[in-house]
């Protein structure tokens, strides 16, 4: 492993060979400059122990609390409103939990979407975990989450605000009013579009992921609006989150640093990435037997996803890979997982040879249009290597 | 009407649809086909490859250890 390097390369903090061939930014986006220049300085100014009276202590609390206030600005929310976590399955965890536990004489029972993040649904799944189907388009069945929420003992919802694999935004105004109806109140998990798309309003709880707006992981964003039944079940009082942690105070401000930068370039970088997106899509179309997940409904500017009829997706990842670019899957094929993708499955949509694209902020066009001429050859010859090429 | 098994168990995906497609292009119009397998990338996937090559989907019931999945063929 080659040591960070800083300095002379513009302060990249990690060697990353041909950057512009990264299309897996949905989950992780390469580290923004404002969110690396605010890590190492925040790294020189901030690393004391921000409950500390000393000079240093002191210093790293002004700069936690500036984190703080800016993150609550873009959330639109009061600025004690905002948790740090140690990241976002800790956010999420901290949220399911915390509610269940306020409101455990109402009840443990949790409602969420089909589709998910993992994280939401590993805090969610108990005996009582209801879901809540999606239709083709990845959308919430808005009646069927309001049928599920007035089932006895039901205490918290929990919907998306973007799915991450496919980017279809939810109906979370109506899910708010379903929410409130039942008098339950809904965490948003808005890990895939914060920093992409405007903050949305309709919650009483939302988790963030530092990571997909390109600031460094290792925290996790809790909003608790206030007057919302949470209790962390953490040692209060010790740490300087109501969860009884405390941030490592650079990696709070990179997050809130990177946070504004990427909401000050929203508009620009959505309308960017949304031609360059078109142009993938127009490809894998071009590309016979390909399950093109791209419906016509609210999306992320920069999430696709795409199967391949008889294509192994592990194999297919390898054969992108020898062209130079990175990509996710979600094919049970790949990586650690034996299962399908829960979001592809709940859709209805081939599992099997998916690719995942996430377009990082800044990907240039002439890293696209490369994408796109190689992509049928990929297809096909993934396709003859099992024998499937005339199928 | 004539009904063949394609014993895809054991087998991980896209290796049981392509088992299916295989015996599909070479069946007669209507055939019926069943489909064993114990991926679980299978249940969603024969649905998906009946979508999109406009075969029609009859069922899909758990039998034991493997799913059994019955399609007719365009």
């Amino acid at each position: 492993v080659a040591p960070p390097q800083t300095g002379d390369t513009g302060g990249t903090l990690c060697v990353v060979t041909r950057p512009d061939a990264y299309l897996d930014a949905a989950s992780a986006a390469p580290l923004r400059p404002a969110a690396q220049e605010a890590l190492a300085a925040a790294v020189q100014e901030g690393w004391a122990d921000p409950r500390r009276l000393h000079r240093e202590g002191r210093q790293a609390r002004l700069l936690l609390d500036g984190a703080r206030e800016a993150v609550a600005a873009v959330l639109r929310v009061r600025t004690e409103e905002v948790t740090f976590t140690a990241g976002h399955e800790d956010a999420v965890g901290a949220a399911v939990h915390g509610v269940r536990h306020a409101r455990r004489r109402a009840g443990s029972a949790v409602v969420t979407s089909a589709v998910e993040h993992s994280a939401v649904l590993h805090a969610a799944r108990r005996e009582d975990h209801l879901t809540a189907p999606v239709d083709r388009d990845g959308v919430l069945d808005v009646p069927r989450f309001a049928a599920a929420l007035d089932s006895p003992g039901v205490v918290l919802a929990c919907v998306q605000s973007a799915n991450g694999e496919v980017g279809t935004l939810q109906p979370l105004a109506a899910a708010h009013a379903a929410a409130r109806a039942a008098g339950v109140p809904l965490l948003v998990d808005a890990a895939a579009s914060l920093g992409h798309v405007p903050a949305p309003t309709g919650w009483d709880l939302l988790a963030a992921d530092p990571r997909a707006w390109g600031s460094p992981g290792g925290i996790g964003v809790l909003a608790v609006r206030t007057g919302v039944r949470w209790s962390p079940s953490g040692p209060a009082g010790e740490g300087t989150e109501p969860t009884g942690a405390t941030p490592w105070v650079p990696l709070a401000l990179a997050a809130a640093v990177g946070l504004q930068d990427a909401v000050t370039a929203m508009d620009a970088e959505a309308g960017r990435r949304r031609t360059l997106l078109d142009r993938i899509v127009a490809a894998a179309r071009g590309v016979p037997d390909v399950d093109v997940i791209a419906p016509d409904v609210d999306r992320l500017p920069h999430v696709l996803t795409f199967s391949c009829l008889y294509v192994d997706g592990e194999a297919l990842v390898d054969e992108f890979a020898r062209a130079g670019f990175s990509i996710g899957s979600g094919s049970a094929c790949t990586a650690s997982t034996l299962e399908p993708s829960h979001v592809l499955a709940a859709m209805g949509a081939l599992t099997h040879g998916n690719v995942r694209i996430g377009l990082p902020a800044g990907v240039s066009p002439d890293a696209v249009d490369r994408f796109c001429a190689v992509l049928p050859g990929a297809v096909a010859r993934v396709r003859a290597l099992l024998g499937a090429d005339d199928l | 009407v004539t009904s063949e098994v394609v014993d895809a168990r054991g087998l991980r995906c896209p290796l049981p649809i392509i088992r299916l497609a295989a015996v599909a292009k070479e069946a007669a119009p209507q055939t019926v086909l069943t489909l064993w397998s114990t991926d679980p990338a299978a249940e969603p996937d024969v649905a998906a490859w009946c979508r999109m090559r406009g075969h029609e989907l009859l069922d899909q019931v758990p039998d034991g250890d493997h799913l059994v999945s019955r399609v007719r063929v365009r």
